[in-house]
């Protein structure tokens, strides 16, 4: 069994990641790996970053047993409550990190892509505190859904770019920011939202959220039986799942249907990584659809694909019906409104409680990767 | 003589392979064939329109090559594309369909040096040249390394960005064709090194002969692919190429006239 959740040698997981960018990108992606190895190192960085993970953005937060729906459900659910974190989400802890970075290599601006926009916001209120400038660019179809996620970015002084290429969405959004990127390598740093991309990002970003499943960890009165998170890029999963992936507990990422990169996708290179992807005969990488923004994407971090190769986690995705009523179910037993991506994970406890996946009596914990209310307009169109 | 590399979107209008023949007619000394990809990263919009375009019209990888196969081009073609549509059959099938089609050569702008070998074997093996890119920002200890597995040619990106016209040629497309060359000249193979051809974002024949005395040549996409989008026929095409044949001509002539004039002063002095 191959270390699992460490440091990958050449940014290669198994036979995932590497490193799959343009000759003038190499140079920058050497650096950051560099940069980062030396921050992460660096007790000083640490610190500072620390520091910010609380007196700013809230952390710890807290894990909330939801007793209702426990007992309705005949299994022990606890929930990591990152929709409680400063901006709504757990994207706060990689743009924290990564803008101290950023700042620390001497970069004046970020480039960032976002899907739901909450990575967006997290990134331009990063930049806002540490006087960087924020350039956010995002698919012209996720600007007309999470309108209130734009206002947001540009009030926190952030320039949003529409982006109308292909599907107008994330994976659309992520080309054009490495697009940017390449003309701008040397003032800007490209602040990838997810455990996706050209290496160091999966392992730098999963560094960066592996507080939520240090945490968790640490909060939880028992290492519970499984742990359960939203995938899109995977980088709530996997922070949450590196908490636990030496003990005994199953790991669970859930997918949206219309995204399942791990279910339906095959192996393939996309935005700088081999890992999964949905695609056609050709290698075309196909468009997916999803009710939540953040989900709406055809790939997955290569992490990811390692794990689900190796057997250390699963897989599982659930449709937009199911996860439109687990937001409504969970607001209504325990007075939490969480984000439509946080929904899948919930909607899969909901979907197999007493069955065979996850037995009666079963204890889990799952991460609740943001707060709901930018999805309040698209909950409200949908009977 | 130096080298006029015009690209082509395979597949961007129905009538492509007629935008090739005419490629070839004006002189091009080789085409390059863009084989579209959903995802073109280092694309800009340009070569982003004519490959969803040619998407839309529903080619495949498949239906291109047949197309090429029964085509009579005499100069070589080389295949531009992304890694996914590489690895998606397997380099070593893609790479076989490429040369049963009659390509020469393949450029993956996504593959670079450090993911490359599994392509570079198989692309040896059918005979496919692969060739690499060379970046402004490619360290001197790397790019001795590209200059030295490169086949076919080398590949002077020659500015930091992405395909697309732009209104000068940058500065650093003539300091990389000037890398290249002494990377080249060092080596015990000097005698017989690549040509450099200096491409991305270099457009109309000013450029063109511009980067054509930096490198031994030039490739020329987006600006010609642009006229083909705006509904330019292959005849109007033809006359673009002839045009920077022409240009890339002229620059050569008087290039080899200052060449001859520096030898006389020199042959004066000895
Ligand atoms: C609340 C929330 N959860 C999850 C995601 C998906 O990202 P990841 O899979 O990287 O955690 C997003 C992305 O926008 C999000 O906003």
């Amino acid at each position: 069994m191959p270390t699992l959740m460490t440091t990958p040698a050449a940014g290669r997981f198994g036979g995932f990641g590497g490193r799959f960018v343009p000759e003038s990108l190499v140079p920058a992606c050497d650096a950051l790996a560099a940069a980062f190895s030396g921050a992460w190192a660096d007790p000083a960085f640490r610190a500072e970053l620390g520091d910010l993970l609380a007196v700013y953005a809230g952390r710890p937060t807290p894990l909330t047993p939801a007793r209702n729906l426990s007992a309705a459900l005949g299994v022990e659910l606890l929930l990591k409550r990152e929709d409680l974190a400063h901006t709504g989400s757990h994207k706060i802890n990689n743009v924290l990190g990564q803008a101290l970075l950023a700042r620390r290599m001497g970069k004046r601006r970020i480039l960032a892509e976002t899907g739901a926009g909450q990575h967006g916001v997290a990134a331009a209120t990063a930049a806002a505190l540490l006087g960087l400038e924020a350039t956010v660019f995002m698919g012209e179809r996720d600007i007309e859904r999470q309108q209130l996620n734009v206002l947001r970015m540009t009030t926190l002084g952030a320039t949003v770019v529409p982006v109308t290429t292909g599907s107008r969405t994330l994976k659309d959004a992520t080309n054009e920011a490495m697009r940017a990127w390449v003309a701008d390598v040397d003032d800007a740093h490209f602040l990838l939202g997810s455990v996706g991309g050209p290496h160091p990002y999966p392992w730098m970003v999963r560094e960066l959220q592996r507080v939520i499943g240090d945490e968790a960890r640490s909060q939880s009165p028992y290492v519970p039986d499984v742990v359960v998170a939203c995938v899109g890029g995977g980088s709530n999963a996997a922070g949450t799942f590196a908490g636990f992936a030496d003990t005994p507990a199953r790991l669970v990422g859930v997918e949206a249907a219309g995204g399942a990169a791990m279910s339906s996708g095959r192996p393939g290179v996309v935005h700088g990584a081999r890992s999964m992807v949905l695609q056609d005969a050709d290698g075309q990488v196909a468009e997916a659809a999803s009710i939540a923004a953040g989900l709406d994407y055809p790939g997955i971090g290569p992490e990811h694909a390692f794990l689900g190769s190796v057997g250390r986690a699963e897989y599982h995705c659930v449709k937009d019906d199911e996860v439109v009523a687990a937001v409504r179910r969970l607001a209504r037993a325990e007075g939490i409104i969480c984000a439509l991506e946080s929904a899948h994970a919930v909607a899969w406890v909901l979907r197999e409680a007493g069955g065979p996946l996850l037995p009666t009596g079963s204890r889990v914990l799952l991460t609740l990767s943001g707060r709901g209310d930018k999805d309040m307009a698209t909950l409200g169109e949908v009977a | 003589m130096k080298l006029l590399v015009p690209y082509l979107t395979a597949g961007v209008t129905e009538n492509w392979i007629d935008y090739l023949l005419a490629m070839q007619a004006a002189g091009a000394d080789a085409v390059e064939i863009g084989l579209p990809f959903s995802d073109p990263m280092l694309d800009g919009v340009t070569i982003q329109q004519a490959s969803d375009q040619a998407l839309a019209r529903g080619v495949t990888i498949d239906s291109i090559l047949a197309e090429i196969k029964g085509v009579p081009v005499r100069v070589p073609l080389i295949a531009f594309t992304y890694a996914n549509l590489v690895f998606r059959p397997g380099a070593d099938e893609f790479c076989r369909r490429l040369a049963e089609a009659g390509f020469r050569g393949l450029i993956v702008p996504d593959l670079p040096l450090d993911e490359a070998a599994s392509v570079e074997a198989a692309a040896a093996s059918h005979g496919i040249e692969l060739t690499l890119l060379v970046a402004p920002v490619t360290p001197d200890d790397r790019l001795a390394e590209i200059v030295a597995r490169s086949r076919g040619y080398i590949y002077a990106v020659s500015r930091m960005g992405t395909t697309g016209e732009r209104d000068a040629l940058a500065s650093s497309a003539a300091t990389l064709a000037a890398r290249i060359k002494a990377a080249q000249a060092a080596r015990i193979d000097a005698a017989s090194a690549l040509p450099v051809l200096v491409g991305f974002g270099v457009s109309g024949p000013a450029q063109a002969a511009e980067a054509g005395r930096a490198g031994d040549g030039v490739v020329i996409g987006s600006a010609l692919m642009r006229r083909v989008l705006d509904g330019a026929t292959p005849a109007d095409l033809e006359a673009e190429v002839r045009a920077l044949r022409a240009a890339l001509d002229r620059a050569d002539q008087e290039a080899t006239a200052d060449h001859a004039s520096h030898a006389e002063i020199s042959g004066h002095r000895g």
